[in-house]
């Protein structure tokens, strides 16, 4: 499986952000996305996630399921986490993989999302009660519950501490060693495998 | 071979064609308006019923008429917008919407007016009246959505969707309304069937406010088209101003 | 559906708006029962409106404010029938209570006898357009400060039809002729408004998503 972006003119209003921006994803392979500021991170990523058409240039995902979009094959951590207040840690959990991905057996899968993410003791609080940093938690234990193959993540690591970016990391390393792709918009460092990185300042990928 | 709208739909093209064609369609329009109003209101006899009060049915009639062609501009702009995406259908529904507007509310005035000497009232909820209400408020809530939403890209697209529903639902909003004056009263014809020496004066000022709106229309399009070339050029002197800009420009900012 | 049970509501704003709505008016116009009876209907309807649309722009707001707007656009069922989930939860937490609470207003009113049965069923027939039409008001307006008030001007005018046919209909009902065509021209708008109303909230959502 590949993702390929082709020649890629992405216009914000009246603003040009992306111009003629080309690169491939092989499977086994997460791609940071670099850069200050401004320079178009977030609206790659939200392109790349179906949300914004380009202007010009193609985005497909060879060898991934025929019938769906790039979109729908690929799930979206934003800045937000997604989470309903109202309802409990696990409640949250099981909603999403419900909808996301019926026909699935919800609990073992939903628990072993929290547990990985060190949640598991709280799953039955109500979610108005975590932190910054456990919702955000929170936010991508639903990766492990959407199981879709591109995984695109926009500054995953805020509001995480140390330990947590640890989790977060792993996760996404168990997810390329098995095939999955991943695309990381961010201005840390992660200690990723398999990682190339693309300055979009630039427009250049770096092995 | 290009269709028309396709050769129009460069800006600047269409800043050119616009500018040549500007001055004789303004010319042609204050000329027809003369004719009419001359027409309308020293040529054409009084009514028998009405009196000198008749006059104003010269004006009210063509706002009316006016009202919803506009509204059917809109529309197909919209159209053109979400369908097509043509680049200048949005300046023209942008242009459109408070000309339309005003019409509406001419039409609306002097429907008022007309009625004071007629029914002894300034305002009588009769359907067409009431169905030209309703669309003034159409237009208004387009005029209000456009102006409080700050992405220029977004507020285009949304008023062209708010602008499609409504093109929708009027037929059924003037049927509903129709509806509802037999319901309630028994019909009092607010026209009387207008005499062939008045239909003269009619269609004159009638093309004559249509050729109006197209001037109107233009030069409010080319005011608008104008704008955003200003607001582009500003936001890109913002971009290349910026010290701490990290990305080397292309497009050479000037140091 | 699992996403319409989702949706909490501000239902006791609803129906309390509507309370004090409708006992201002014998205030304003005056005790006097038989005008009241007389025009009961169209104040009924009218303050169902107004307090249905109280709790309309949040249909999406919460959602597009928790990022939650965002999993649902890429999740397995098209955006249009999510809006047909959400303006489906609307008609059920504050169409429906509304509705059922009309006749029992409709004693301060003194409405007719006959006309409650005819009344409940006009406003369960006539709440749907409301809920699906707001949700394309809903939806366009979703962004914008105090959008509350922006969405009840593009909305009104588009209940017109919904308006004058739920009260033709209760009219028509409480007297002689039974139901009659005002009923079923209220059934037809509603309907067609379920089917073309998330066609267009759901095209308005995809701009806002960008």
């Amino acid at each position: 499986m590949q993702l390929i972006a082709e020649d890629l003119v992405i216009d914000r209003g009246s603003r040009r952000v992306i111009d003629g921006l080309s690169f491939a994803v092989k499977a086994g392979e997460a791609l940071l996305l670099t850069g200050a500021n401004g320079v178009g991170k977030t609206t790659l990523l939200r392109t790349l996630a179906g949300y914004i058409r380009p202007f010009r240039g193609h985005i497909r995902l060879d060898g991934g399921d025929a019938e769906l979009t790039v979109g729908e094959q690929a799930h979206v951590v934003g800045h937000t986490n997604a989470i309903k207040s109202s309802l409990s840690v696990a409640e949250n959990a099981a909603f999403w993989n419900a909808y996301l991905d019926a026909g699935e057996s919800a609990a073992p899968r939903t628990e072993a999302a929290l547990r990985h993410f060190g949640l598991e003791d709280l799953s039955d609080f109500p979610a108005a009660y975590l932190s910054a940093g456990q919702k955000r938690r929170l936010g991508l234990a639903r990766l492990l519950v959407a199981r879709r193959p591109l995984w695109l993540l926009d500054e995953p690591t805020s509001s995480l501490d140390t330990a947590s970016s640890e989790r977060l990391v792993a996760a996404v390393n168990e997810h390329t060693q098995s095939g999955g792709l991943a695309v990381i918009a961010t201005h840390l460092p992660l200690a990723l495998e398999r990682v190339r990185t693309l300055n979009l300042a630039a427009q250049r990928v770096a092995a | 071979m290009q269709t028309l709208t396709q050769r129009l739909a460069n800006p600047t093209r269409f800043m050119e064609l616009s500018a040549r064609l500007l001055p004789w369609i303004s010319a042609a329009s204050a000329i027809l308006l003369a004719y009419g109003l001359y027409l309308a209101f020293i040529d054409s006899p009084a009514d028998y019923q009405q009196g000198e009060t008749v006059r104003i049915m010269y004006i009210h009639v063509p706002c009316a008429w006016l009202s919803m062609m506009v509204y059917g501009v809109i529309a197909v702009s919209s159209f053109g917008l979400l369908v097509f995406r043509h680049p200048l259908a949005d300046v023209s529904a942008k242009a459109a919407a408070p000309l339309g507007a005003a019409f509406t509310f001419l039409a609306l005035l002097t429907g008022s007016l007309w009625g004071k000497p007629m029914w002894g009232t300034y305002w009588v909820w009769d359907a067409r009246l009431t169905s030209v209400l309703i669309l003034f408020f159409l237009y208004l809530g387009l005029i209000a959505l456009r102006s409080a939403l700050e992405d220029e890209g977004a507020a285009a697209k949304l008023t062209a969707i708010l602008a499609l529903v409504g093109v929708t639902i009027l037929p059924i909003i003037k049927f509903s309304v129709d509806w509802w004056n037999t319901l309630h009263q028994p019909s009092t014809d607010f026209t009387s069937t207008v005499d062939p020496s008045m239909r003269l004066p009619l269609l004159v000022m009638a093309a004559a406010f249509t050729l109006l709106f197209f001037a109107m229309h233009l030069k409010a399009m080319r005011n608008e088209i104008l704008r955003r070339r200003v607001k582009a050029l500003r936001t890109q002197a913002v971009a290349g101003r910026d010290r701490l800009a990290a990305h080397a420009t292309t497009q050479g900012a000037a140091e | 559906m699992r996403l319409a049970i989702r949706e909490g509501g501000a239902i006791g704003t609803a129906l309390g708006f509507f309370l004090v709505v409708v006992s201002l008016m014998p205030l304003g116009l005056g005790p006097d029962l038989n005008l009241l009876a007389r025009i009961a209907a169209g104040i009924l309807w009218i303050a169902l409106l107004l307090a249905a649309l109280l709790s309309l722009n949040r249909i999406f707001e919460a959602d597009y404010e928790d990022g939650t707007l965002d999993v649902l656009a890429t999740g397995p069922l098209p955006l249009e029938l999510v809006t047909v989930a959400k303006s489906l939860a609307h008609w059920i937490t504050t169409g429906i209570p509304l509705a059922i609470m009309a006749p029992v207003l409709g004693i301060l009113l003194n409405l007719d006898l006959a006309a409650y049965p005819v009344l409940v069923a006009t406003t369960l027939l006539g709440t749907p357009a409301v809920s699906f039409l707001g949700a394309i008001g809903a939806a366009l307006t979703m962004k914008t400060r105090r959008g509350g008030l922006l969405l009840a001007v593009i909305v009104l005018p588009l209940y017109v039809p919904t308006l004058i046919f739920g009260i033709s209909a209760v009219a028509a009902g409480a007297g002689p002729s039974g139901f009659g065509a005002s009923f079923l021209i209220l059934a037809a708008i509603s309907l067609t408004t379920i089917v073309l109303g998330p066609l267009a909230a759901a095209a308005a959502l995809k701009v806002q998503l960008q």
